[in-house]
């Protein structure tokens, strides 16, 4: 608990990769949920992480972020990254602003946040209680937080999982914007291929503990989901995590 | 025999007129009979003219209106209980004396410092216990055996220990205080939500930073409640501690009034035991109210 999460998980020197993951295991008593598993994000890269349920995505991501330690193997992170979680989690107690400043080194003016915050379209909600934001703006409240330390990895855990339908196609064109904007490397977990398909660089599929499977996808953005290509994709990384689209196109 | 509907024409017209319509071979879909239609009066208007507030005294006033005819009736004699008339002469004589106000001052500067004492042992030792794993070993343990002692039962041991002066009356008032708060403000802290402190961490909250934004705002919450029933033990323990020794105080009013069987004087320290408890919920209420507005919960305002 008394860890610096800011600090690389294992210091090495300085690559072009923004991460570097080498032959990393995570058991749970005994069990390796993360199996000797390699990868490797470019910096500026956009990585969706694909997978069932309980296959290790969040694991991975946590053990990215810090927050997991009880790890084997080689695991490479920049010191600036940040984390958005499936629930906004903010802190109740404290006032919008005052949670995109939280854990910030110094003492940033609040200028710093009302200006994260507007970016994410919240900028006259910054006096607010987290109470009264709606579950879509919380979660912008969130990637306000994560933005206003100008990661150099983004750390995304289902971040749209929790928003209806309408919510969640606003936020993602939010994040793929943010991230053009940005230029930070993004990892984005998620079990919505079509989430996955129209944002990311790439998209990886995570089975049995490993990377499994590795899809580069070259459209162009912005992306249609009802380009024909989309939809070969998306088919594609569908059978590879076990779905029967033939079914659905009946 | 199964159960049908009634025939056309039957006595029952709710179901009668159901079934006539759906088996008459003119009925057609838009010959619908005139609905009776019935108004949805609003709250507003059927509300009674007697404001609730008035409503609500009446209970109380009519109480007082019954006890004071019961001592002027004699059926009440003033040994067992003075009339409230009475009361309310006697009550303006000890203020007026100063008796009242120097006892009430007495009493609350008890309560004052044991409040104090026992809420930064009662704070500091589920602090120690909450925040760290060999303090919950060394402290929680012999904190809940001391729990379960009755705080009154040791009044003869700290007369034997602090003498009869203000001490042991501080004293059980510091013990009554300290439990409730200890319990509710441990819970607090170890109730705090774990993913609020694994976002506190990924943010790069130091350990003293998550104490500090995330488990002590966390454990609020239940610190005001632990505070509250603190505030109530208070009273009581006050109430036990001056029963005993005291040379000044509401208690020692109390006790002089006994002796010469004032029951006037009684009821009047007791009204002033009531208001102060009154008062201090007061107090609670308005820090609540000032330092958990952030609560989802939360209605008052």
């Amino acid at each position: 608990m008394a860890t610096d999460v800011h600090g690389p998980v294992t210091a090495q020197p300085v690559t072009s990769q923004a991460v570097r993951v080498e032959g990393l295991t995570r058991s749970f008593d005994g069990r390796p949920v993360i199996d000797r598993l390699q990868l490797d994000v470019r910096q500026g890269e956009f990585v969706a992480l694909l997978g069932r349920s309980g296959c290790g995505k969040s694991t991975l991501l946590r053990i990215l972020a810090g927050l997991d330690r009880d790890i084997e193997g080689t695991v490479l992170v920049p010191r600036r990254k940040a984390v958005a979680f499936q629930a906004p989690r903010l802190m109740p107690w404290k006032k919008v602003w005052r949670n995109v400043l939280l854990g910030l080194p110094g003492k940033p003016e609040r200028a710093v946040a009302e200006r994260a915050l507007a970016e994410v379209g919240l900028g006259d909600h910054a006096d607010a209680w987290p109470k009264t934001l709606s579950g879509g703006e919380a979660q912008r409240a969130s990637l306000a937080r994560a933005l206003v330390r100008e990661p150099d990895l983004l750390l995304l855990d289902e971040p749209f999982g929790a928003l209806d339908a309408l919510t969640r196609i606003k936020a993602q064109r939010l994040v793929g914007e943010l991230w053009q904007r940005r230029g930070c490397a993004v990892l984005l977990v998620t079990h919505d291929v079509e989430e996955a398909v129209l944002l990311a660089d790439r998209v990886l599929v995570m089975d049995d503990g490993v990377i499994a499977h590795e899809q580069h996808i070259d459209l162009d953005r912005p992306r249609d989901i009802t380009d024909p290509r989309f939809a070969e994709l998306r088919a594609g990384l569908l059978e590879r995590l076990g779905v029967d689209t033939a079914a659905e196109a009946a | 025999m199964s159960i049908s509907h009634a025939p056309p024409g039957s006595s029952e017209p709710d179901i009668s007129r159901i079934s006539t319509s759906k088996a008459g071979p003119d009925a057609r879909p838009d010959d619908h009979a005139p609905l009776d239609l019935v108004p949805l009066v609003p709250t507003s208007s059927r509300r009674t003219r007697v404001p609730r507030w008035l409503r609500r005294t009446t209970g109380p006033l009519v109480l007082l209106a019954l006890w004071q005819l019961l001592s002027s009736t004699g059926v009440l004699t003033s040994d067992v209980l003075a009339s409230p008339g009475r009361i309310a002469h006697v009550g303006w004589d000890l203020i007026d004396s100063g008796s009242l106000t120097s006892a009430m001052a007495t009493s609350l500067q008890r309560v004052a410092i044991g409040l104090l004492l026992g809420t930064v042992i009662g704070t500091g030792l589920a602090l120690v216990s909450g925040l760290f794993r060999i303090g919950e070993d060394l402290v929680d343990a012999p904190v809940q055996m001391l729990r379960t002692v009755p705080f009154v039962g040791l009044i003869p041991l700290f007369i034997i220990w602090f003498g009869i002066g203000e001490a042991p009356k501080v004293a059980i008032i510091t013990l009554g205080v300290t439990f409730p708060l200890y319990l509710n403000v441990y819970a607090g802290i170890r109730g705090v939500d774990s993913q609020l402190i694994e976002a506190g961490e990924s943010l790069g909250l130091s350990r003293w930073g998550l104490v500090r934004h995330v488990v002590l705002p966390g454990a609020l919450p239940n610190a005001m409640t632990g505070l509250r029933y603190s505030l109530g033990i208070a009273w009581l323990a006050l109430v036990f501690a001056e029963q005993i020794n005291a040379d000044a105080g509401i208690g020692f009013l109390m006790v002089q009034a006994r002796d010469f069987l004032q029951t006037d004087v009684i009821v009047v320290c007791l009204i002033v035991y009531a208001f102060l408890g009154l008062l201090a919920d007061f107090v609670v209420r308005t820090l609540e109210r000032l330092l958990l507005q952030w609560r989802p919960t939360f209605t008052g305002r």
